[in-house]
């Protein structure tokens, strides 16, 4: 095996048909990143879906003194805790547990929470949030309106958020956003199939001199085809590099932007990025790879 | 060397055969012209020699290997037993005379050294000294097929096949290119020529195979081209 003839022939190869050659790299590239964006996506949603999973998922806000809600009528007695309290630890099947936070509790919480927020934190005082329970339940998707019918309406209750309800629709929009992103991206895949099968029967074409005499001559298949597969792979390496630069600033700029809006961490490491980009060079390494030696087989027989 | 055993070939949508029957032997270091007007299989023949394509019916042995049980992967090796020289030449144009000879010992993977070695002696033995980096746009169409001559022989095949090599060429030079056939057939090799030239088949008095609508119709030691063309 020679390699810097094999070498020399796919530098001719590329710079033949460049123009088709620079095609096929920015192709590969987009559609790389946008595939890489959607798994980005992908994580991390689940990754926010797991954290919020785990957290309170519903919250009883309970009357204290100064309460603006009109059923309210002052703080909430000794009598109507414990009677609520008492409603919810009936429900053993859906209730997992139930947990008081008192103003001051909820103070601590909400400085922790909004630690990126200090000019809201200094103008909020303990008395003026509102005690809960927190209800943590057996299956959060079913039992939601069980428990939350069970404790609405009953005195002492300011009112019942299932912190669930408001992120689905926040999850909802972000599945959409990376379905499309999934969709257009397969779409480019389809297309940068096509061109590295277009490129490939290019360069064989134009290179039929060169395949005739090297079958002539006794070249084996190998030999033969090893440059033009190089070429597909080639060109697919070259945007999958600069994929993973459009990854790496999706990552930094976007994802991270987004972050900002949320006050909990559950961005996405340095080890999700390299895995997500480890997965487009598979992924970019192999739809050229594979198309090139298809499209070999059909154009270039012995 | 080269043995058909009532050899058929009939091609995809083709009422008539491409040849029929063919039943001949070609010894080792024969010198055979294969002559016929077109159409009467002489291509053909060439083409299944070099197993490009495969007999409907009958035997082909070449070089000892019998080509319908040749393996496709096995087929490489058979080639590069066999030279071929053909009417155009089909020289790289943008090689020098000397990468173009290299390259058909490049593409099998022989080492550098060894084709530094070799492949100014093949130039020297088919008249080419001194144009070795010369792009064949800068040779006579003599020169051109000295230069594949030269790329065909240059790894010492068993077989060397030409089709029509003086079908571009003067008269005058044609003899020149015959004298370097010559010159190879004399190391051992075998040369199957197919030709229209009746000079040159007249005055090389070698064995003459005539086709005539893919049957054998002449087979002749020390022929000549005949009277009907």
């Amino acid at each position: 095996m020679r390699s810097n003839f094999v070498f020399q022939e796919i530098w001719v190869g590329l710079r033949r048909n460049l123009t088709m050659t620079v095609a096929l790299v920015v192709v590969v590239a987009i559609s790389l990143s946008l595939l890489g964006t959607g798994l980005l996506f992908v994580k991390q949603v689940d990754r926010t879906r797991t954290y919020w999973q785990s957290q309170v998922e519903i919250s009883v806000y309970l009357c204290y003194k100064g309460d603006i809600n009109p059923t309210c009528h002052g703080a909430i007695t000794a009598a109507q805790l414990s009677s609520i309290e008492a409603t919810l630890n009936g429900m053993p099947n859906d209730v997992q547990k139930v947990t008081y936070v008192s103003q001051q509790q909820a103070f601590t919480l909400f400085k922790s929470a909004m630690s990126n927020e200090q000019s809201l934190v200094s103008t909020v005082t303990p008395s003026e949030l509102p005690p809960s329970l927190e209800i943590k339940l057996v299956n959060p998707s079913a039992d939601y309106n069980i428990v939350s019918t069970a404790v609405q309406g009953a005195p002492g209750v300011d009112s019942v958020i299932d912190e669930m309800t408001i992120l689905e629709k926040f999850y909802s929009l972000l599945n959409g956003l990376r379905n499309a992103v999934v969709v257009v991206a397969l779409i480019l895949v389809v297309a940068a199939i096509l061109l590295v099968a277009n490129t490939i029967r290019l360069s064989a074409f134009n290179r039929r001199r060169e395949t005739g005499i090297m079958r002539l001559v006794g070249a084996s298949n190998f030999y033969i085809q090893l440059p033009f597969l190089l070429e597909g792979v080639i060109a697919g390496l070259a945007g999958w590099v600069i994929a993973a630069a459009l990854l790496i600033g999706v990552k930094s700029l976007l994802l991270n932007n987004l972050q900002q809006y949320f006050s909990y961490n559950v961005g996405l490491s340095a080890g999700d990025l390299i895995e997500v980009i480890v997965l487009a060079m598979v992924i970019g390494v192999a739809l050229c790879g594979v198309t090139a030696f298809v499209t070999l087989r059909r154009y270039l027989r012995v | 060397m080269i043995e058909f055993q009532n050899v058929t070939k009939v091609y995809p949508n083709q009422n008539r055969a491409a040849l029929e029957n063919v039943d001949l032997t070609v010894n080792k270091g024969e010198f055979v012209f294969l002559v016929g007007p077109s159409g009467s299989g002489k291509s053909s023949f060439l083409r299944l020699i070099l197993r490009e394509e495969r007999p409907n019916d009958g035997r082909i042995l070449v070089a000892g290997n019998d080509l319908a049980r040749l393996t496709n992967w096995k087929v490489p090796a058979l080639r590069r037993k066999i030279g071929c020289v053909f009417q155009d030449f089909r020289l790289l144009p943008s090689k020098t005379v000397e990468q173009n000879v290299g390259f058909a010992l490049e593409v099998i993977g022989k080492p550098r050294r060894f084709i530094k070695r070799v492949v100014p002696e093949v130039l020297d033995l088919v008249g080419l000294e001194g144009k070795h980096d010369r792009m064949p746009d800068q040779l006579s169409g003599g020169e051109q097929q000295r230069v594949a001559m030269a790329r065909a022989f240059v790894n010492r095949p068993m077989i060397l096949l030409a089709d029509e090599p003086t079908g571009n060429i003067d008269p005058a030079t044609s003899i020149g290119i015959m004298k370097v056939l010559d010159r190879i057939n004399r190391t051992g090799t075998t040369v199957v020529m197919a030709t229209h030239d009746a000079a040159i088949v007249d005055s090389m008095r070698k064995r003459v195979i005539e086709l005539e609508y893919g049957k054998v119709v002449r087979d002749q030691n020390r022929g000549i081209y005949g009277q009907a063309y």
